[in-house]
């Protein structure tokens, strides 16, 4: 067995005297793409933030590709390969879409912090900018201000940001959310063909989008997993059945798959 | 041991001086979020108000009237200035009080001219209290504690124990939740802008001919007021009144020590007539409130008593 | 989607002439400027004038590396535009006084290069824990830090010189560019040197990877952290660029006026900086440059005029504030924007008149202050305009006030009115 994309053991968050994780294991092959679902308020968000360095665990461990990322600061861990989108729109309104991709790009192409080199010049940078626009499909609107965008193309673009630096572990927080459902189906496609290879975690509340996706789906209730499956073997656990019930959209989903 | 009780007795009368300039900050700062720049303005305003005031009437009526007619200027400057540029953000809203700090020192040096001017303790409490140590103490100190003291029983009595002080300390803490309990926001920040400004006007006209009376006033408090409510904490009053009576204490001590660098790590070999072994602990007095800025801004950024970060 | 590996992305980026106009004819026009000036034959008052406004110009855009593109609030940014300032004059004293080889092969025209040195290590100490904070707080540790500074430069009267400051005498050393530094003329081909030096290294730096990334982090500190950038590494960098142009500013100021006082650390001067930019306009790259230009301006043509200058200074500032945080740029580029557009004739006509009103209101407001200060002067002068004499009890003066004052606010009600009425 090969070493997991993302490992992560006994994870434990406490807001005051509120346990909000408690006790996460969780283990991803390279190349898996993992669904994250429960209901509301089940702390797959925090988890995010737990994983990406934003919140500092209260107990546990987090190795990513077998290194220990447990309290690092968000910006080491995304150097490190692991990269995340926000569950609300989190892009650089007052830049055009390709700087926003090419704020994106810069770090991992090694251009880091420097002062000595005009942006403008620097050809890889303009590449690859270009590449990841080409692939999510934005490049007619490239010089578009991002705040003037319509609402799924932020998400796309929030998308795009989160896959130029060419992170292998990606985490998608919710990126379907508050979509239509043509939009739904495209950004779909366009996270399939744009994490392609990689390892993927998604947070998503639409059923559709999490069984058509994923390889392997780990339901979150109250801060633990209850279980974690192929989409099959989640459809059919009762415990998962009992954590949505009530729920009948979902219920359905559960039992029959995408409507 | 003179030293020790004056500067005790100083200190206090200072740090209480402060506070009442600073606790309408603390709550404007903590319920708005705005760093009023032009805070210290409003207590020069206070001595300059009641300066006129006394000129024509008399020092009683002026220490009613004085923070009132303050408090009018304030919520009249919530009202028409500060609120239309709320929604531009706090770094506009801070910028706002910075030009209108500017504004209020070029209106006073031409109302009132560029020279202190002569407000003075009134005659009826200007004679000695009692005697200390061979030394006079004069019965104006007496009655600044004395008002500081009953402004400081009234604040805790309205905040405490009135409806309109119970919102007010939910909105300090909570600042966002008061709207939704369906209170007139925009009112509460006017009143609350208004009574804050009023007692930094009150803290003028005590304080104004306890100190001086001219134009520097305002820029030589405005960054010691800032220096009380960060160090206090958002969001605590308790916290400003702890930080302001440090202050005070500390800064009246520090004046009163005479010995200097040299004296302190001659140990060292630091030699008194060098540049830094002749400096005093006295002329270091100015500095406290702004290296205790910079520390706890470091070092504990909410501050002694805040109940979150700045 | 299309796989076609090798594709060139070329044409994502603004085109030649794109670049040609927005980047490189603004820094020819501006050389061209700088060259025609004294072809104009200036007076020595418009020479000093120029001299201060090319120094404003340098610490103005410094700042606003860190307010308008960093989105750091600084009131103590004067500390670095005065320690720069003053190393550069020792650093002159140490020419004029020959004792080490290396000093006494360095030529005055060169300071500006020990104030950019000095200000960056400056900003490299002071902005290690200041920047670990943004916001608000950054704002009260640099006011704070500013104080500090301030209080040190008295105290320390060897490196600071006292009350007095330090002086020195530019007139020394080995001569760049065949340049005394004598004349007036001299010290003016010095400053415009600089001036467009500074210029063109602050622009340069908004166009680095970490130019960009400032901008990034003022307007989404989270988000960069997922893109692989320490926030406050960020920050860290730009206060000592920011630090090291305002360093710069203070060597250009050491050998133009050849003093500098512990009073130029001070908060006056940090707040005189921040309403430059802000009043030309943080968003714009031209903005400060245009507030510094304005600032000195007002500051040595008003101040001769009237005593009320700073009152002036301040309405202006609350004005910018309130109603047209873009600034004077914002206005500028707001009104060529109109103009590019055709059909927007009615806008035009309500800017017209929002300008009469603003305008009308404005000399009721300069009656009232210039009849105020001459009163409050109490030398029994009198403001008289256009032969008019009007003193605080003539009924006139107050006739002429609130009818000003009416008349733009009619005009300025009319303007929105119409607005409302479009809207």
């Amino acid at each position: 067995m090969s070493t997991p994309a993302l490992s992560i053991k006994g994870l434990k968050k406490n807001f005051g005297p509120a346990e909000i994780i408690c006790g996460v294991d969780l283990d991803l092959e390279p190349g898996e793409r993992h669904a994250i679902i429960g209901p509301n308020g089940a702390g797959k968000s925090t988890l995010f933030n737990l994983i990406s360095g934003l919140y500092h665990p209260t107990e546990g461990s987090v190795k990513l590709k077998g290194e220990e990322i447990t309290g690092l600061p968000p910006h080491v861990i995304n150097r490190m390969g692991l990269s995340r989108s926000f569950q609300v729109s989190n892009i650089f309104a007052n830049m055009t879409v390709r700087e926003n991709v090419r704020c994106g790009v810069l770090y991992s192409l090694g251009h880091g912090y420097s002062f000595w080199r005009n942006v403008g010049n620097l050809r890889e940078v303009q590449q690859k900018t270009g590449e990841v626009l080409e692939r999510v499909g934005l490049l007619d609107k490239a010089h578009l201000p991002a705040a003037l965008l319509p609402y799924a193309d932020q998400r796309t673009l929030e998308i795009a940001i989160t896959i130029a630096g060419g992170a292998d572990v990606v985490l998608l927080d919710e990126p379907t959310a508050g979509m239509s459902h043509s939009e739904t189906d495209r950004a779909v496609a366009l996270i399939e063909q744009a994490t392609a290879g990689k390892t993927l975690i998604i947070v998503e509340h639409d059923m559709g989008v999490v069984f058509n996706l994923a390889d392997r789906i780990s339901v979150l209730v109250y801060g633990q997993i209850i279980a974690t499956g192929t989409p099959e073997e989640i459809r059919g656990d009762p415990r998962v059945r009992e954590a949505y019930l009530g729920d009948e959209d979902e219920q359905q989903v559960l039992a029959g798959g995408a409507q | 041991m003179e030293t020790i009780v004056f500067s005790l007795l100083n200190g206090v009368i200072y740090g209480l001086l402060l506070f009442m300039l600073s606790s309408g900050l603390t709550l404007i700062f903590s319920m708005m979020g705005v760093l009023n720049f032009a805070h210290a303005s409003f207590y020069m305003l206070g001595a300059y108000f009641a300066y006129s005031i006394a000129g024509v009437t008399n020092f009683w009526i002026a220490l009613i009237l004085a923070p009132v007619l303050v408090g009018l200027v304030g919520a009249a400057v919530e009202k028409w200035g500060l609120r239309s540029v709320h929604a531009n953000g706090h770094v506009a809203e801070l910028l706002f009080t910075f030009g209108l700090a500017y504004l209020i020192d070029e209106v006073v040096k031409i109302i009132w001219g560029r020279n202190a001017v002569d407000y003075r303790v009134p005659e009826l409490l200007d004679f000695p209290m009692f005697e200390l140590f061979g030394a006079q103490y004069p019965a104006y100190r007496v009655f600044i504690l004395l008002v500081s003291v009953g402004m400081l029983a009234a604040l805790w009595f309205i905040l405490n124990r009135t409806r309109a002080g119970l919102i007010i300390q939910a909105a300090l803490t909570h600042p966002h939740m008061v709207g939704h309990l369906g209170h007139n926001v925009p009112r509460i920040f006017m009143s609350v802008f208004g009574a804050g400004c009023a007692l930094a006007g009150l803290a003028g006209v005590i304080g104004g001919n306890y100190l001086v009376t001219d134009p520097a006033m305002a820029v030589q408090m405005g960054p010691i007021v800032f220096v009380v409510v960060v160090v206090g904490g958002l969001g605590s009053l308790t916290g400003a009144f702890l930080a302001a009576m440090l202050l005070g204490l500390m800064q009246t001590f520090a004046v009163g020590i005479d010995a200097s660098f040299a004296d302190i790590f001659g140990w060292l070999g630091l030699s008194a007539t060098s540049e830094l072994g002749g400096i005093t602990i006295a002329s270091l007095a100015p500095m406290i409130p702004f290296l205790m800025l910079v520390l706890i801004l470091m070092v504990r950024p909410r501050g002694l008593m805040g109940d979150r970060e700045l | 989607m299309q796989s076609n590996s090798v594709q060139s992305y070329e044409h994502l980026a603004p085109s030649r002439a794109v670049k040609i106009r927005q980047r490189f004819v603004p820094f020819v026009v501006m050389a061209v400027v700088l060259l025609l000036i004294p072809f104009f034959d200036p007076s020595r008052t418009m020479y000093s004038l120029t001299a201060a406004m090319g120094i404003n110009i340098v610490f103005a855009l410094s700042y606003n590396m860190l307010l308008g593109r960093g989105g750091l609030l600084s009131f103590g940014h004067a500390v670095y535009f005065g320690l720069g300032g003053y190393a550069a004059l020792h650093a002159m004293n140490a020419i004029d006084a020959g004792n080490s080889a290396f000093w006494s092969n360095y030529p005055v025209f060169m300071l500006p290069v020990v104030g950019f040195a000095i200000g960056a290590l400056a900003g490299a100490v002071i902005g290690w824990p200041s920047c670990k904070r943004s916001g608000v707080p950054f704002a009260m540790i640099s006011l704070g830090v500013a104080e500090l500074v301030a209080a040190a430069g008295y105290m320390f009267g060897s490196i600071f010189g006292g009350e007095m400051g330090v002086t020195g005498d530019r007139m020394v050393g080995p001569q760049a560019f065949g340049l005394s530094m004598g004349p007036v003329e001299d010290v003016y081909w010095f400053i415009a040197f600089w001036t467009f030096v500074g210029t063109l290294g602050i622009y340069a730096f908004t166009r680095t990877p970490l130019g960009k990334m400032s901008e990034a982090t003022r307007d989404n500190p989270e988000r960069v952290q997922f893109v692989g950038y320490d926030p406050n590494r960020v920050r860290y960098l730009v206060f000592i660029f920011a630090g090291a142009f305002a360093g710069l500013a203070g060597g250009m100021s050491a050998v133009n006026y050849e003093i500098f006082t512990p009073e130029s650390l001070s908060l006056v001067p940090s707040g005189l900086v921040l309403l430059m930019a802000y009043i030309g306009g943080i968003r714009y790259f031209t903005g400060p440059i245009m507030g510094a230009i304005l600032l000195t301006y007002m500051q040595s043509m008003l101040s001769d005029y009237s005593e009320a200058w700073l009152l002036y200074l301040g309405l202006l500032f609350i004005a910018i504030v309130m109603y047209a945080p873009g600034g004077v740029a914002g206005m500028v580029f707001g009104l060529l924007e109109i103009f590019r557009h055709g059909g927007a004739r009615e806008m035009l006509i309500r800017r017209v008149q929002q300008a009469v009103g603003v305008a009308l209101a404005f000399t009721g407001l300069v009656i009232l202050i210039e009849v105020a200060v001459r009163w409050s002067n109490g030398y029994g002068e009198v403001f008289e305009p256009f032969g008019l004499h009007l003193g605080i009890d003539t009924p006139l003066s107050w006739i002429l006030i609130l009818g000003f004052f009416g008349a733009g606010f009619v005009t300025l009600r009319l303007a929105r009115n119409n607005e409302e009425g479009h809207a």
